[in-house]
């Protein structure tokens, strides 16, 4: 890193940590989820930036880990601190047994991409139907008072959630820059490239994809119990859904897929974009069903067709930072 | 529970999948040559259904007319889309191209939500509520028709691949794209027209289907997931296998729908395709890569 990026870095820091003081609680709501989707998003690039395998089912994991913590908390009364560790276990678990089958079973490319929507479809379905966790009815946490900051239970002001994010996304950013520098990071890179000659210069492919898909499902678990406790109600038909998975990728493939900042960027991209479009719209008084997200789908359209490779490789290269 | 009930039910997931085949043979047709997977084809499917539902609507057309003029369209919209928007996807990385397809299918599901509302739309014509009756067992006549449009679309396909000039050079790119162009074969243009062709099997399918459930614009990525899952369990490429994965879904489907809940019955539908993959992952027709 050059000592422009640092102190781009160190800008960006130190504005987000002073924004609650400046924005009001609908911009601290937006910044939250921004930031909400570069986690979701940098987990997610573990897996498919550095070590090349697209998941297109990472909703599991987010769905897994919600439900996990949630219940401990909604039958027992335990608290996500403890809820954390179940989630993270039950999430790299479901991972690995994906990651077992796919890899040991010679499955890739477009192939893996539809087992993993085919686990978490099944999941979601299997949801639907377990009634100990309210089935499709959902399932409802306990509110408690919003003025009041009880880290033991994660119940408080949206203050306390939006620096939650802010530490979980900061933490992202540092384990990935970390390990694309590690050992495992010019692995995956190697295997994402070309599998086969990794696997000629003696690199255990399997092992290192497998440990790619704990990471990013550990990381992605987190996600799910911040969820859970921000949110406060769980619907299988929501939190599984395909689209969420979708959410997840979106970010990073228009920031910049394998990138460090990709995802950070596109996450902050497409939020303001699909709320600045809601303004438009509602600013015109045109607010029917389905616009905003036609709209949303031409932006798309027109980012993946002009910039194949994300917004941030381009940015980077005009602000003079590396990637 | 009496056997003459399964039975129908069974006979119903038949004819049902044989329609879900033909939606999936286009699927099964674009992958094979283009090797794009379609991740708008539900969405495709949708609009078909609409089409024909407002062919009904304002011209009182059976469906099995309208799907001439809706499947002419396809056609040409099937070819515009490849020749315009994927054909420079080709050479780019599979999420690329996912990206890609999944902002069309963004774009169009929502559409028909701006245009059209979330509420369901259906065709009414006498023989949706006659049946042909063997005994205790019943043919729903509509279903029947819709299987037979499916049938016969399908048939069509086989013999355009099999003898036609045109089906055969579109097989030869399938086969080897480098020695296509060394034969002087334009892989762009048989690639936009494999792409029409596809779209005419799902306008047709379309159009059957809207004899046998009402339209919503949700059912857009449902219909992606199925078809999906019909072409994986049948074989990637393999057009049997497209049909065969159908039939297997529809009875699938329609038996979970009669022993266990309606609601569980796509589980059945991802615990098959999770099988297979596993077990057999060219599909149960697929030839080894």
């Amino acid at each position: 890193m050059n000592r422009r990026a640092a102190a781009l870095l160190l800008a960006l820091g130190a504005l987000l940590v002073a924004l609650p003081h400046v924005a009001g609680s609908y911009a601290l709501s937006v910044a939250t989820l921004i930031l909400y989707f570069a986690y979701t998003g940098q987990a997610w690039n573990v897996m498919m930036g550095f070590a090349g395998q697209l998941s297109l089912g990472h909703s599991i994991y987010v769905g897994v880990g919600a439900y996990a913590a949630g219940a401990l908390f909604f039958h027992y009364g335990i608290g996500p601190w403890a809820g954390l560790w179940l989630a993270i276990a039950l999430s790299v678990l479901i991972g690995l047994v994906i990651g077992f089958l796919a890899f040991r079973f010679g499955i890739s490319g477009v192939y893996f991409a539809l087992l993993t929507i085919a686990f978490a479809e099944f999941t979601r379905i299997g949801f639907d139907h377990l009634d100990w966790l309210g089935g499709p009815g959902g399932m409802f946490l306990k509110v408690a008072q919003r003025d009041q900051i009880d880290l033991a239970n994660f119940r408080g002001p949206p203050i306390m959630y939006y620096y939650a994010m802010l530490a979980l996304s900061a933490a992202a950013l540092a384990l990935c820059a970390w390990l694309l520098r590690s050992r495992a990071g010019y692995y995956w890179r190697a295997i994402r490239e070309d599998e086969e000659a990794a696997q000629a210069l003696g690199i255990n492919t399997f092992r290192w994809k497998m440990l790619a898909v704990t990471i990013s499902s550990a990381m992605t678990a987190i996600s799910g119990v911040f969820f859970a406790f921000y949110y406060n109600n769980l619907f299988p038909e929501q939190i599984f859904n395909i689209g969420r998975s979708i959410e997840i990728i979106l970010g990073p493939v228009i920031g910049g897929v394998g990138t460090l900042f990709g995802p950070i960027l596109g996450a902050a991209v497409l939020t303001l974009l699909s709320d600045g479009i809601t303004e438009a719209l509602a600013a015109f008084g045109w607010e029917i069903p389905g616009i905003k997200q036609v709209l949303y789908g031409l932006v798309l359209l027109a980012a993946i067709m002009f910039m194949p490779h994300g917004i941030w490789p381009a940015l980077a290269r005009r602000i003079g930072v590396d990637r | 529970m009496s056997w003459d009930l399964v039975v129908n039910v069974v006979i119903a997931g038949v004819l049902t999948g044989l329609v879900y085949g033909l939606m999936a043979l286009g699927l099964s047709v674009i992958f094979g040559v283009v090797r794009v997977v379609n991740f708008a084809h539900g969405e495709m499917m949708t609009i078909a259904m609409y089409a024909t539902v407002m062919l009904f609507a304002a011209l009182k057309l059976d469906p099995f007319l309208a799907v001439l003029p809706v499947a002419a369209a396809f056609f040409a919209f099937g070819y515009a889309l490849q020749a315009g928007l994927i054909n420079p996807f080709i050479t780019r990385p599979e999420h690329s191209q996912f990206m890609l397809l999944l902002a069309v299918a963004i774009v169009m599901v929502n559409a028909l939500l701006t245009v059209f509302g979330p509420d369901a739309r259906n065709v009414q014509v006498d023989y949706q509520l006659e049946s042909f009756e063997l005994g205790p067992i019943l043919f729903d006549r509509a279903r029947v028709y819709a299987a037979g449009a499916a049938v016969l679309a399908t048939a069509a396909l086989f013999a355009f691949f099999r003898f036609s000039l045109t089906g055969k050079a579109i097989r030869a790119c399938a086969d080897n794209y480098l020695g296509a162009r060394v034969a002087g074969l334009d892989v762009k243009r048989l690639y936009a027209l494999t792409f029409g062709i596809g779209s005419i099997c799902v306008a047709v399918a379309g159009g059957a289907m809207v004899l046998l459930v009402d339209v919503t614009p949700a059912l857009g990525p449902y219909y992606t997931l199925l078809a999906f899952v019909i072409v994986i369990v049948g074989g990637l490429g393999s057009m049997p296998g497209a049909l065969l994965g159908g039939i297997l879904i529809g009875v699938s489907e329609a038996l979970a729908g009669l022993f266990i809940a309606p609601s569980a019955k796509s589980m059945f539908s991802f615990g098959l395709l999770i099988l297979v993959l596993l077990l057999r992952p060219q599909g149960l027709l697929g030839k080894r890569p």
